[in-house]
Formats: structure tokens, C-alpha cells, sequence
């Protein structure tokens, strides 16, 4: 019988970009798309929005408590009078910037952390685990505050306080991926092919291990504004940079009063966490092959 | 043969993928006798263990569904029973045992406690009275000092003890037939061969009808009374195991036995190219309305591409759905 | 040029693994002796066997000569080269010469990266060539091993076990090694497929003059694709002969035990009763017995074999045996 290695007969195969790939992966997926359209929309309201809609948010332009769509405010005004359509503008930048800031600085501390633990288990893995409990077990929000009270309530600092105080999660998610990944006779057959460990970690084991980590970065992005949020709503956000937070801290005494000043920037944060997560959802799917397949 | 204690009669199974509409079994006909063992034989895919499931009553559903046929146990039909007359009748008068014994067995519970559950989940035992015979259970299955390894968690024991449990809990209510899947892939060569005397002295004690789902001639010849060859959701060679094996008449059976290295007590110097079998099981989406292993088929005819063959009886008795086989015999 | 002399011997020298050990927070860890002085060659372009039941330490063997587990003693050498003993980058540069093909073809395969990339890799990492021409060979394997050369671009999941095998083989060929060691290379595959992926290795072996290292728990597998063999128990070789007189001769009572077990279609019911059986399962490898280690399952032990552990003995023509009584 002559040499019957013959392959068994595939679907004829397409060669496609990878990127092409997965942005038609990405497309196909409604809820995506959703929050991709979502996103952009936000976007331009808080860039775009400032150019057609030219009020200070800081200036006071009317009584107090306008109610919305009373004198031609969209969104009404606040405490002290100012436009909250305006101050929802300038907000959405900074809040966006924070929260996405922060949910990365969270990322990169995690995520190396995490990756080290993993990757080399022993003496490594039990300094870094200790390293991450101990953050774990800190108040999040007092250990935030004293950050901020001891440098100062700028933007900068205040992201940084959260980034570092909310990194432990994704430093949990990626190791024990990394524990369960570095059994795979994969690791095994790159390493056999002459890998060294940098080339293990970051492109072999990390690239499977994203999946729960996106995730937790996804939520991170929410949990961020929303941090940034309880800062500014204690006072302790930065006064001179308007903020989703700011909003609702500043108007949190008039809740009963004024309502819809607290309600339209929590609207706004809800919205911008609901489009991330889409996304990020998405965007899960469409790096994974296996789901790439149709 | 006498009567059957178990037959499976025409039965068809759809499943409705994303891929489009997959006949998993195809007019699967078998029968089993008491004392009897019966091998299913085949590669994955074939529909051996969904032929399993569906005497279980087990067809996942949605996506499957047992389209036409019948299941026969003692002259009751299964086929339509309501859920709760088809949970008596597992266990209690069908039992089964799965390839892999750790993912089977309840990990928070002792073993003893699984099989007294067992009991107690057909039979009106006392939870004392089914204790005791979850010893005598493990006994039965030659669990060395049964008390103690009743008070077991199923991870302190090994792989081969841990199919005997298997073992013991689907026998724990006697139940007249037995269906095995694949039950020793898992396990060392040695602990197989343990595993199969306990079946075979199972079978012949009490009487019970085993069904023997394996990928394995060796296997098959050494162990089953009847063999059951499946491609692709179809019977497609049965008959007595000594005639089956002797002389096989479906390329597909021949294949299998050819293509194996079978240990030789006396193995030639030169080594052989094994004979193989090309390609894969095609998916059952995409059969054609011939026979499905032509694309495979060394032998095969034109008629094998234009319609499916039937199962047909040859002059030893057993049966064979192929083209060629037919031609052949007709010469 | 004769393929033989391309090749480089492997040759295997009381090997050792130890895991385990040192203590803990709970007290002393075991040691597992997984691998407890193995001693073995093979001639290049032929194909060594090793048999054995999990816990056997023919996995772990492997994995120590392909330096992906820490060898505690022993030496291990490829022709001039002392593999057992680099380190760093003399480790990376030789692993050029000696690859592995997995069990498992679907954990084996990273299922993120694409075929081609996958079979790519070892050229990439040990940038050998240019890029073109790691291109151009990675399609030349895909062919060697029966698959296309646009297959290159599918992810993992898209082939079938047995190509996913394929995909194996042509990774491990891709630094054109001189050794490959397959750890169980069909034993995950459907019956029909593993003759396809056994004809192909015997195929390979014959043009590119490959030494084998072959592990497997399936006595016809290895009778068949085999030259020499060993039938390793509880981290030893206990008997090692030429595949015709193994299976023909074998003299260790476990070796026979072993053939014993494996159902044929050439038994049937009646015969199978008659043959010897061992009762319980292997002996774990923490608590190893003094003597020898088969003592407590052999059907013909005496009193002196749980004392005296026998040594494996050439009873000529290269048919080593370790057992007392035999």
C-alpha cells in the first residue's frame, strides 16, 4: 500500500488578517457593538459636546435648582447655580481619564505581580502573595484617603490611590491562571523549543490567561469612577477639576430637594461602566480563537 | 436467541446543532439476553455512547431527541416513559458505569454513603440496613477490607478501586442489565484486566446483561458474546463475536481489526506498515445519501455513493450493511 | 551519506528524579522517587521503547532526558553532547538537538498561536535562518507530515486529533533534532487514527534517520514500532530485551503479568480465565519496599524478595533481567 498520509480534507481555507479576523468577530457581536456605539457616544458628548455647548461649568448662570429643561437647561442647575449640562461635559472627561487610568496602573501592578507569583511558585510566590494580602487587607477607601490627604487632592494622586488600592483582585485572577496554564504541555513543548521565561510568561502563558483578566480589568474601569466618585463625594477629590463625582458631591446635601443633580451624573456613570463592559466583553471574544471559528 | 431482555428496536435520534440537523443514530437495532454480553464497537463519534443514553433515557433534550423506534426492556417500552418512571428503571433495573470513575463519584461523600444512597433511592431501606449492604456491595466488587474503605472519600482511593465503586453503586440494586462505556481507558493495563474478570464473574453470577462500550477488539473478543460494530450513527456489522472477528465483512470492521498493533507472542523480525484507515468520521451533519464510510472505503463501488446499504444477513449469520459484501455474496 | 551517521547515541546513565522532600511548615515532605536509577542506549536511528503503569516513572523519565524536570543524579548524553548537565544558554543551544511530541494533542498545541506559528516556534526562538526561510520550511514540514501547507494559517482547534498530532511531529522536526522523544504519542487517538500516526513516525524515522525514544503503556503499540525495549515498575527498569525476544521470552514475572493483561482478538472467553492475574495496584512511590519493588503483586515471590532487591542482570544477548528467581 503506498504511504497513505493524506490529509483528511478540511473546508478550503481562507487566509484572513488576524486583525480582520477579529474585528468581524467583534462586529458580529450585537451587545458589542451596543457598547461600542454607546462609548463613542459619550465621547462626543464630553469632547465634541464643550465646542457646541459653551457654558463654564464653574461659572453661575441661573438660580439654583433650575429644574431640568426649566429656562433652557437641558439638565438644569445645580446648588450654586451652574450648568449641569456643562459640568456633565467636562466631568465625563475626567472621570473617563480616571477611571481608565487607574483601572490600567491596577492592570500593570497586577497582572506582573500576578504573573511572577504564578510563573515561579516558592519563596517568589509566597513574598509576592504576603505583598498582595497585605494590600488586600487594608481599607481601601481610609488607606486611599490618607494617600490623598498626605500628597494632596490632585488628579494625579488620586488615581494613583486607586490604582494601588485596587490592583490585589487582578493580582489573584492572573495567578492562580497562571498555576493552573504552566501545567499545559504547551509551556512544556515552547520550553522544550528553547524558550526562556520572559518569552513563557508574556507570550505564551499570559496571551491564555487574559480572558478572566479582562474581565476583571472591565469591572476595574467601573469600579474606578465609581471610587473617584465616593472621593469627590467625601471631599477629597481634587475642587478644582469637575467630575461625575464632583457632581454628586457636591450636591449630595440637596438630594431630596434636587434630586436629578445626583441622579444625571450616576445615569452617566452607569451608562459608561454598562458601554466598558460591553466591550470589553467583546473584545474578550474576538482574541479568543476557539469562538473565531464561523 | 431467545427472548431478549433488552432490545433496541429502529431507534433514531436527531440532534439540531448550529451546523443544521445531525441523525446521531441512525435505525440502531440491538438486542441483549440475560447472561449475556454484548459489544458496541467503534471510533468516537460513532454513536456508541449516545445508544447508551438513549436506553438510559438520557438524550439530552433539547438539543436531541428520540425521533422513531423502540426500546424494549422485558417486553416494557421505554421510549415515551415520563421522568419519573424512566429515574426507577435507572438504577434500579438499568445500571451504568462511565469511562472516568473521579468525575463520576460525588467527591464531598464517602463511598459507602454513595452506594447506601443508591439503595436507598429505589429500595425502602433503612439508612443502617443499605450501609450494610454497601459493604457487602464493595465485597462483591473485591474491595479489599470493605468496612474500612466504606468510610472512604473517593480521592483516598486509586483509579481501579474507584471503578469498582463505580461498579458497586450501579449494581447495588441488581439491576438485569449493565451498560459499561468505555469503563477501563483510564486505567493501568493490569488493574483492565481485574476490571473485566469482575464483570465476566458478574455476568455469570447474577445473571446480568452487560453492555460493553469499548474501542478495543481485544477487548470485544476476549470479553462480549455478541459484537455491534456503529459508523457514524448506523449499525453497521453484528453478530456472534467469533464469526464477527473470524470473518469480517464490512471494511470498516475490518479496519479496526487490522489497523491495531495487536500484541503477537511471536512478532515478525521485519516490522509491517499497519493497514490503515484514512481520514476521520465525517460529522454528521454533512452525510451524503451514500454509505458513510465510502470516502474511507478502499473497496468501494459505484452504488456505494448513490444510496445507503441496509443490513443484510450473510450465509454465517451475522449481519453486514455494505455494498460490496452484498455483491459478493450474491456472485 | 548513511542516516546513521548523522546521528548522535543517547545514552542514559542511573538516572535519577527525586521530588519532594525537605520539610514544611507541616513537617517533612515525602520524596517520591520517581525515576531511581535508570540505565539505558540507544543506538542512533532506531527506536527505544519504555513500558510501564502510571507511577512507572517512563513519563518522568522522559521529561528528565528532555531537561524539562530536575534530574537529582545521573548522566545523560546525545552523542558528544552532555545534556543532563547544561545549563542556560548551552542548555537552549542544545535543545536543537533533541525535541518532543506530547499525549495530549490538545493541551500540547497553544491554542492562541496558528498552526504554522506554532511549528515555527522553536525556529523563531532559536533563530535559526532568515525569516523567509523559516517560512519556506515550515511549509516543507507541513507537507513531510501530511498536512497543507494553507493549513498554516488555522488555529489548533480547527484540526482533528490526528492532525493536531501531525502538528506535534512537525514542531518537534523543525530544528531537524537528531532525538525525538514521544511520551504516549497515540494513546489520546481514536483506533483508526493511531495506525495513520504510528506509519508516519516509522516513515519519518526511515528518511530523516531519527532516534526514537519511545514511551507508551501499550504493549502492541510498542511491539510494533520498537527495537529495543524496557519494562520499567516503580521508577526501575525490571526487564529490557530486543522486541522479538521480549515478547517471545519474557522472563520477569511483571513483564508477564503485563502481556498477560492485554486483551487480543486472537483470545477469547475460555483462554482468558486460565491466565495469571495480579491482584491490587501498583505500590505508591513514596514508601518504596526494601526489597525487591514487585515483591507485594508477584504471583512467585519468596520470603528473600522483600529483602534483597535484585539486580538488573545481562542473561546475555542484551537480555536484562531483575529478578531473583528467574
Amino acid at each position: 500500500m503506498a504511504e497513505l498520509n493524506s490529509p483528511d480534507d478540511l473546508p478550503a481555507v481562507k487566509a484572513t488578517h488576524p486583525a480582520r479576523e477579529m474585528a468581524v468577530m467583534f462586529f458580529r457581536n450585537y451587545n458589542a457593538v451596543f457598547g461600542l456605539i454607546l462609548l463613542i457616544a459619550i465621547l462626543l458628548f464630553t469632547f465634541v459636546g464643550p465646542y457646541i455647548h459653551t457654558v463654564d461649568p464653574f461659572e453661575m448662570v441661573w438660580a439654583p435648582f433650575a429644574r431640568p429643561g426649566e429656562e433652557g437647561f437641558l439638565f438644569g442647575t445645580d446648588y450654586l447655580g451652574r450648568d449641569i449640562l456643562s459640568a456633565m461635559m467636562a466631568g465625563g472627561r475626567v472621570s473617563m481619564a480616571i477611571g481608565l487610568a487607574a483601572a490600567l496602573i491596577s492592570l500593570i501592578i497586577g497582572v506582573t505581580v500576578g504573573a511572577f507569583a504564578g510563573y515561579y511558585g516558592g519563596w517568589i510566590e509566597e513574598l509576592l502573595m504576603r505583598f498582595t494580602e497585605f494590600f488586600q487587607v487594608l481599607p481601601t477607601l481610609l488607606f486611599s484617603m490618607v494617600i490623598v490627604a498626605l500628597f494632596g487632592a490632585s488628579l494625579l494622586t488620586v488615581t494613583l490611590a486607586i490604582g494601588v488600592v485596587s490592583w490585589t483582585a487582578v493580582a489573584r485572577v492572573t495567578r492562580s491562571e497562571f498555576l493552573r496554564i504552566r501545567e499545559m504541555e504547551y509551556v512544556a513543548a515552547a520550553r522544550s523549543g528553547s524558550a526562556k521565561d520572559g518569552y513563557l510568561i508574556f507570550r505564551v502563558i499570559l496571551p491564555n490567561a487574559l480572558p478572566p483578566i479582562i474581565v476583571q480589568a472591565n469591572l476595574m474601569v467601573g469600579s474606578a469612577i465609581l471610587f473617584e466618585a465616593a472621593l469627590s463625594f467625601l471631599g477629597l477629590s481634587d475642587p478644582n477639576v469637575m467630575s461625575w463625582g464632583q457632581v454628586i458631591g457636591s450636591n449630595r446635601e440637596y438630594i431630596l430637594d434636587a434630586g436629578y443633580a445626583v441622579a444625571i451624573p450616576g445615569f452617566a456613570i452607569f451608562l459608561t461602566v454598562l458601554a466598558i463592559s460591553l466591550i470589553g466583553d467583546g473584545l474578550n471574544d474576538a482574541l479568543n480563537p476557539k469562538l473565531r471559528q464561523r | 436467541m431467545t427472548h431478549p431482555l433488552l432490545s433496541v428496536e429502529e431507534v433514531v435520534v436527531d440532534f439540531e446543532t448550529r451546523a443544521g440537523k445531525a441523525r446521531v443514530l441512525d435505525h440502531v437495532s440491538l438486542e441483549v439476553a440475560s447472561g449475556e454480553i454484548l459489544g458496541i464497537v467503534g471510533e468516537s463519534g460513532c454513536g456508541k455512547s449516545m445508544t447508551a443514553l438513549s436506553i438510559m433515557g438520557l438524550v439530552p433534550d433539547p438539543p436531541g431527541k428520540v425521533t422513531s423506534g423502540s426500546i424494549k426492556l422485558e417486553g416494557r417500552e421505554l421510549v415515551g416513559l415520563d421522568h419519573e418512571s424512566l429515574r426507577r428503571i435507572r438504577g434500579k433495573d438499568i445500571g451504568m458505569i462511565f469511562q472516568e470513575p473521579m468525575t463520576s463519584l460525588n467527591p464531598v461523600f464517602t463511598v459507602g454513603e454513595q452506594i447506601a444512597e443508591s439503595i436507598r433511592l429505589h429500595e425502602n431501606a433503612s439508612p443502617k440496613a443499605a450501609m450494610a449492604r454497601a459493604v457487602e456491595m464493595l465485597r462483591s466488587v473485591e474491595i479489599p477490607e470493605p468496612e474500612m474503605r466504606a468510610k472512604a472519600y473517593p480521592h483516598q482511593l486509586s483509579g481501579g478501586m474507584r471503578q469498582r465503586v463505580m461498579i458497586a453503586i450501579a449494581l447495588a440494586c441488581r439491576p438485569r442489565v449493565l451498560i459499561a462505556d468505555e469503563p477501563t481507558t483510564a486505567l493501568d493495563a493490569t488493574v483492565q484486566a481485574q476490571i473485566f474478570d469482575l464483570l465476566q464473574d458478574l455476568q455469570s453470577e447474577m445473571g446480568t446483561a452487560i453492555i460493553l462500550i469499548t474501542h478495543d477488539m481485544g477487548a470485544i473478543a476476549e470479553l462480549a458474546d455478541n459484537v455491534a460494530v456503529m459508523y457514524a450513527g448506523r449499525v453497521v456489522e453484528k453478530g456472534r463475536v467469533e464469526t464477527v472477528l473470524s470473518a469480517p465483512e464490512h471494511p470498516y470492521t475490518k479496519g479496526l481489526i487490522t489497523c491495531v498493533p495487536h500484541l503477537e507472542p511471536d512478532p515478525p523480525i521485519e516490522r509491517e506498515v499497519l493497514m490503515e484507515i484514512p481520514g476521520v468520521v465525517p460529522a454528521l451533519t454533512e452525510l451524503g445519501v451514500g454509505c458513510a464510510f465510502a470516502p474511507r472505503c478502499a473497496e468501494k463501488i459505484a452504488q456505494c455513493e448513490s444510496a445507503k446499504p441496509a443490513l443484510r444477513a450473510s450465509p454465517d449469520a451475522h449481519l453486514t450493511a455494505c455494498w460490496v459484501a452484498e455483491q459478493e455474496a450474491g456472485r | 551519506m548513511s542516516a546513521g551517521s548523522r546521528n548522535s547515541a543517547l545514552v542514559v546513565e542511573d538516572l535519577k528524579v527525586h521530588f519532594g522532600g525537605g520539610s514544611s511548615l507541616f513537617g517533612p515532605k515525602p520524596t517520591v522517587h520517581a525515576v531511581d536509577g535508570v540505565s539505558f542506549s540507544v543506538p542512533a536511528g532506531k527506536t527505544f521503547g519504555i513500558v510501564g503503569e502510571s507511577g512507572s516513572g517512563k513519563t518522568t523519565t522522559a521529561l528528565a532526558i528532555m531537561r524539562l524536570v530536575h534530574i537529582t543524579a545521573g548522566r545523560v548524553a546525545l552523542g558528544d553532547t552532555p545534556i543532563g548537565e547544561l545549563e542556560g544558554e548551552d542548555l537552549r543551544a542544545a535543545r536543537r538537538q533533541f525535541q518532543i511530541v506530547f499525549q495530549d494533542p490538545y493541551s500540547s498545541l497553544d491554542p492562541r498561536k496558528r498552526a504554522g506559528e506554532i511549528v515555527r516556534e522553536p525556529l523563531d526562538l532559536m533563530q535559526i535562518g532568515t525569516r523567509a526561510e523559516r517560512e519556506a520550511k515550515v511549509a516543507e514540514l507541513f507537507e513531510q507530515v501530511g498536512l497543507r501547507p494553507e493549513q498554516r494559517v488555522l488555529f489548533p482547534h480547527q484540526f482533528s486529533g490526528g492532525q493536531r498530532q501531525r502538528l506535534g511531529l512537525a514542531r518537534a522536526l523543525s530544528t531537524e533534532p537528531d532525538l525525538i522523544v514521544c511520551d504516549e504519542p497515540v494513546s489520546a487517538l481514536d483506533v483508526a487514527i493511531q495506525a495513520q500516526i504510528l506509519n508516519l513516525m516509522a516513515r519519518l524515522q526511515r528518511e530523516l534517520g531519527l532516534t526514537y525514544l519511545f514511551i507508551s503503556h501499550d504493549l502492541g503499540v510498542v511491539q510494533h514500532i520498537c527495537d529495543e525495549i524496557a519494562v520499567m515498575y516503580l521508577g526501575q527498569i525490571v526487564e529490557q530485551a530486543d522486541r522479538v525476544t521480549l515478547f517471545n521470552n519474557p522472563q520477569h514475572p511483571y513483564t508477564k503479568a503485563l502481556l498477560a493483561a492485554v486483551p487480543t482478538v486472537h483470545g477469547n472467553k475460555r483462554d482468558r480465565r486460565n491466565r495469571t492475574r495480579l491482584k491490587g495496584d501498583p505500590p505508591s512511590p513514596v514508601n518504596l519496599p526494601t526489597g525487591c519493588r514487585f515483591a507485594s503483586r508477584c504471583p512467585i515471590a519468596e520470603v528473600r524478595c522483600s529483602k534483597v532487591a535484585p539486580p538488573l542482570e545481562d542473561r546475555g544477548d542484551g537480555h536484562k533481567v531483575s529478578c531473583l528467581l528467574v
